[in-house]
């Protein structure tokens, strides 16, 4: 499922290149050219650009001080500290599960590892809701371990522990999709000399393994943060909307858009809107960096 | 005589026992596989088990309900078709990207992932703002008498939305990758360029087009963020099935809500085995590992 999420080697390298527009069987009459041209761009500025547009224009329309108001709301800002501590906890928990994961499938064989890769990839084909459905069978007042919760006056479901496993559910898959393909393309030789020659497994992992990967772990720690951040429907279905108590931003979104406050609910998007951009701009760094990483290692060998 | 002694090979040591080399072993596949139980696993299957104290006409009943039938027509009929229109449009904007040189294009490239990075309740509230009847796409459609926020078709806009980095970024590789000779051997041999298209590019990228279509169907089929702010959700006209699910659990019906949730993940799990399926295919097909 995240094959379209994971990080593109050639990508930066690619762009830019004119390889097919410089020979004439592999170029189009000016006419389809720009007519494919025209109606990519068309497509790209109605339903990519615009929307994301619309965001900033939305939130400044009553002006700064409404935009600055809307955001230093104690609720607001109440949902931007809930919104910061699930991404604190969640990113952390799925970071060494990915990494764990990464080494037991990248540098061993067993049994059921293709299997183990599919199992791993399930929280992705799983929609939103029903990952925090499944929080509220098992936590809920109603569920397996609801009645032991309540004799001992834990709360999980309605509660920040709750948004904490909603959020590390859907983001689950991310860091480790990135390192296994990784470290499978790395092979164990180097691991497995810096163990002969004497280096314990945490040494061997920090001083040989993390620099091979290291572009693909921070490229699987963005995007983990960026949707732990904005998740919406999972967490929507754990948290109960307690306002000041159980509300993320994109829950607090939500809220002030329902009761016609938009510009205050364009205010707090265009936050998440503005971490959306940040996200972008550092993966764009990053395919950059990997992709001359990789050209340096290939022309290191030849 | 000396020769021969020499060529007889030294006596082979048996097989040496599989040693690992490398250390942890135990312990991180261990973790993993605990970790994933009790956050994924067992969690997952308290659906299956919650569905299962339903007889069958119960579990029925509620699937089959007029309004949860009314939610599975509009869940899968719009998101197959935002998956064919992402499928044309998405394999035009990778086209661009890879064939033709524009301003912009670097920026362009970096922000076709918007809608993975977008929290998806904004992307809902954007795109309501746009195609409102006086938002700035809508004020246009309307006096045409189109329709589109609160209205299916605004389920639509949504799911095109969300599913158009799928398509780009599985044919984007696969067009990169693409040999300039083979489109060369074809036009010498007397080839129109849409003749190279249809017979010897398309073949080849077909299956990663495929699999970005299957990605993008299998995303909006569970959609909720996005859609439910642009839809109206209008009940027989405009409910999604992931709605259906929250309905029902705003009604404290938990087995209701997992009935349906039940048939959703039945489907998710056999997009999931078509798609691995299907990026085999691709691999196979282009040579490219995953």
């Amino acid at each position: 499922m995240a094959g379209a999420t994971t990080l593109r080697l050639g990508a930066a390298h690619a762009i830019g290149q004119t390889r097919f527009e410089a020979r004439a069987a592999t170029r189009e009459t000016p006419l389809v050219k720009w007519l494919i041209l025209g109606t990519a761009l068309t497509f790209f500025a109605v339903f990519l650009l615009m929307p994301l547009i619309a965001v900033f224009v939305e939130a400044l329309r009553k002006g700064w001080e409404t935009y600055a108001s809307a955001l230093l709301d104690p609720d607001a800002l109440s949902a931007l500290r809930l919104t910061l501590l699930a991404a604190a906890i969640a990113l952390p928990l799925n970071l060494v599960f990915g990494v764990c994961a990464a080494w037991a499938i990248a540098k061993f064989e067993f049994r059921g590892k293709h299997f183990l890769i599919t199992l791993i990839d399930l929280p992705f084909s799983v929609s939103p809701v029903i990952a925090g459905l499944i929080y509220v069978l098992v936590f809920g007042a109603q569920g397996w371990l609801g009645p032991w919760l309540a004799e001992h006056d834990l709360k999980v479901i309605f509660a920040v522990p709750g948004i904490v496993l909603a959020t590390v559910f859907v983001t689950f898959p991310f860091i480790a999709r990135e390192l296994i393909p990784l470290m499978q393309a790395q092979g164990k030789e180097e691991e497995e000399a810096a163990v002969v020659l004497g280096a314990n497994g945490l040494q061997t992992f920090w001083h040989v393994t993390l620099p091979n990967v290291k572009w693909g772990l921070l490229y699987g720690v963005i995007l983990t943060n960026a949707r732990a951040m904005g998740e919406f429907g999972a967490v929507s279905v754990v948290s109960g909307h307690i306002r000041g108590e159980t509300n993320t931003l994109p829950l607090h979104v939500e809220i002030l858009y329902n009761e016609y406050q938009f510009a205050a609910a364009f205010a707090v998007a265009s936050l998440l809107a503005l971490l959306a951009l940040v996200t972008l701009g550092i993966k764009t760094w990053i395919e950059h960096r990997a992709a001359h990483a990789h050209q340096d290692l290939h022309e290191g060998q030849s | 005589m000396n020769t021969a002694t020499l060529a007889t090979p030294l006596p082979r040591p048996s097989a040496p026992p599989r040693l690992r080399v490398l250390p942890g072993f135990r312990l991180t596949l261990g973790y993993t596989l605990a970790y994933l139980s009790l956050l994924v696993l067992i969690p997952l299957a308290a659906v299956f088990l919650k569905t299962a104290e339903l007889s069958f006409a119960e579990f029925r009943d509620i699937v089959t309900a007029p309004r949860v039938v009314a939610s599975y027509k509009l869940s899968f009929g719009m998101s197959l078709l935002a998956a064919a229109i992402n499928a044309v449009f998405g394999l035009m904007l990778a086209w661009a990207l890879v064939r033709y040189s524009f301003p912009g294009k670097k920026l362009i490239d970096a922000l076709v992932d918007l809608p993975f990075a977008l929290p998806t309740a904004v992307a809902g509230i954007a795109l309501t703002a746009l195609y409102a009847k006086n938002g700035w796409i809508g004020q246009f459609l309307e006096p045409l008498g189109i329709q589109v926020a609160f209205k299916p078709l605004g389920v639509l806009v949504a799911l095109v939305f969300i599913g158009l980095p799928f398509v780009v970024r599985t044919v984007q590789p696969i067009l990169e990758d693409l040999d300039t000779e083979l489109e060369e051997a074809s036009a010498s041999l007397g080839a129109q360029r849409w003749q190279a298209f249809r017979h010897v590019i398309m073949p080849i990228l077909f299956p990663a087009l495929l699999t970005g279509f299957a990605l993008a169907f299998a995303r909006a089929v569970g959609e909720y963020g996005s859609v439910i702010f642009i839809a109206g959700n209008i009940p027989m006209v405009s409910e999604i099935t992931p709605l259906m699910i929250i309905t029902k659990l705003e009604q404290y019906d938990y087995t209701g809500a997992t009935a349906i949730a039940t048939v959703m993940l039945a489907l998710s799990f056999a997009l999931l085995l078509l798609i691995n399926g299907l990026q085999a295919w691709t691999s196979k097909r282009t040579g490219r590992d995953r």
